[in-house]
């Protein structure tokens, strides 16, 4: 059974159609990226998986939830999904440890203790045991979308969602933030990024999807992908990536 | 100078004073604590709150920030008894500065939970935080930092303006100056003595709120203002 099912999925700003009837699915253990250009839908249809954009028609299903309106389900389905952004967004006035602990304490209820001993594993996965009790401004970029990842690990999700998490990166804290992901993906994480990082994808990617004008236009075993792709606007869109 | 200056009269009854500045500082502290409760719970209604909610919390702002507090004052001294709440002079005094500054801090308030970037209310939203939670772990702290300088600002004026709570003879440092003006005809004296009371008086509350503000605030921050310049690194 697939961790994350998109059902033929509409979304709508206004007079605007940004999903047009998205289907897929992502299995257990399964690398999905999404490529496409900017407005192309892929960053929204990350963020309808778990509700943070309503959808207008279509249906969701995520870790055995089946994403509705209902604010207390929408709760239960996101402790199951890791949402990684853009911009880090850890919380200026918390510690590293803090930002951890924050969620599993006051969501999940977890004894201090215990969340501390997940915030000291999560920390050691990404790498950053040393920084457990900085505040986010004394950390550099790549360090603060470490601890971001390890924020989300914390909850212990079924999926985790990257959605073009080393954009704001230069090349050299990109790879230490792609390291940390890759290793998310060989100890059999189940992964969605939205990402402009072409080798990665190729490299690390099961499946890569490629959208455009808010439709799933191709998408494939990512090696195929990238090296064979079938539609004219996929071809264009690498051979762009490429220059 | 034609005015011969004698603050023995009044100096003998420094007592007196002291009496009075310890109700103010009394008042004023529960003000300040309960009014920023208020001011909390109405900025949190008022940027969170349903459409009825939301307008009640304006009314309430706008009527207090638009009418005089010596005004509010004698609505609830002389207001409540009619509805059979009895309250002594104190107690009514807190209550009315406490409604006061209620309506100024929720304004205040407001203002700081609006500067929070979108993104941070979504890092909560996404970790499975309801918005009660969000409101309380991610947004309050930075919302109080930010505005931390005009709150206190806005703290200061309601021990200032607690001196118009002798009128419902509520002891406190101005109505126990103007006892002693009326004892001694040495009304120059009474309030040359006061004066400097009250600016201890404004200090020992900054004192005190830039105490609170470290506490608070641990990721320190310079907080221009407090102290009129850029201390507390």
């Amino acid at each position: 059974m697939p961790v994350v099912a998109l059902e033929n999925v509409t979304k709508s700003f206004g007079a605007l159609t940004v999903l047009d009837g998205v289907s897929l699915a992502v299995e257990p253990g399964q690398v999905v990226a999404v490529i496409g250009r900017s407005g192309s839908g892929k960053s929204t249809m990350l963020r309808c998986i778990n509700g943070l954009e309503q959808i207008q028609s279509g249906r969701i299903e995520v870790a055995g939830h089946v994403l509705e309106n209902n604010k207390t389900a929408l709760r239960e389905l996101r402790q199951d999904v890791g949402m990684v952004f853009q911009s880090y967004n850890l919380f200026p006035h918390l510690t590293v440890e803090e930002n951890i602990t924050l969620a599993p304490r006051v969501v999940k209820k977890e004894p201090l203790a215990e969340a501390k001993a997940t915030a000291r594993n999560v920390l050691e996965q990404v790498g950053l045991s040393e920084k457990i009790d900085a505040y986010p401004e004394q950390l550099s970029g790549g360090q603060q979308q470490r601890v971001a990842i390890a924020r989300s690990l914390a909850m212990h999700p079924k999926v985790m969602l990257f959605d073009e998490v080393t954009s704001a990166l230069d090349p050299e804290l990109t790879e230490e933030v792609l390291r940390v992901m890759e290793g998310l993906a060989k100890a059999g994480m189940t992964m969605m990024l939205v990402t402009h990082e072409m080798g990665f994808a190729r490299r690390v990617a099961h499946v890569t999807v490629f959208m455009h004008k808010g439709k799933v236009w191709e998408s494939g075993p990512s090696e195929r992908i990238f090296s064979d792709p079938q539609t004219p606007e996929l071809r264009q869109f690498l051979a762009s990536g490429l220059k | 100078m034609t005015h011969e200056f004698d603050f023995d009269a009044v100096l003998a009854s420094f007592d007196r004073l002291l009496q009075g500045a310890l109700l103010t500082v009394e008042l004023s502290a529960a003000a300040i604590v309960l009014g920023l409760a208020v001011g909390v719970l109405g900025a949190f209604a008022k940027t969170s709150g349903g459409v009825t909610v939301r307008a009640l919390v304006s009314a309430y702002v706008e009527i207090i920030r638009n009418t005089p507090f010596l005004v509010q004052l004698y609505l609830i001294f002389f207001g409540l008894p009619a509805l059979g709440v009895k309250l002594g002079a104190n107690e009514a005094a807190l209550l009315a500065m406490t409604v006061n500054l209620g309506a100024y801090a929720t304004e205040i308030l407001r203002a700081g939970v609006e500067a929070i970037p979108k993104t941070q209310i979504e890092a909560g939203t996404a970790l499975g935080l309801s918005p009660l939670q969000i409101f309380r772990y991610v947004i309050l702290v930075p919302a109080l930092e930010t505005v931390y300088p005009a709150l206190t600002s806005q703290f200061t004026l309601i021990m200032l303006a607690s001196s118009v709570v002798g009128t419902i003879s509520a002891n406190e440092l101005s109505s126990m100056a103007s006892l002693i003006d009326s004892e001694t005809f040495r009304s120059f004296e009474t309030y040359l003595v006061v004066t400097p009371i009250y600016i201890a008086l404004a200090f020992m509350f900054r004192g005190v709120f830039l105490l609170v503000s470290r506490a608070i605030f641990r990721r320190r921050r310079r907080l221009q203002g407090v102290f009129g310049f850029g201390g507390a690194r």
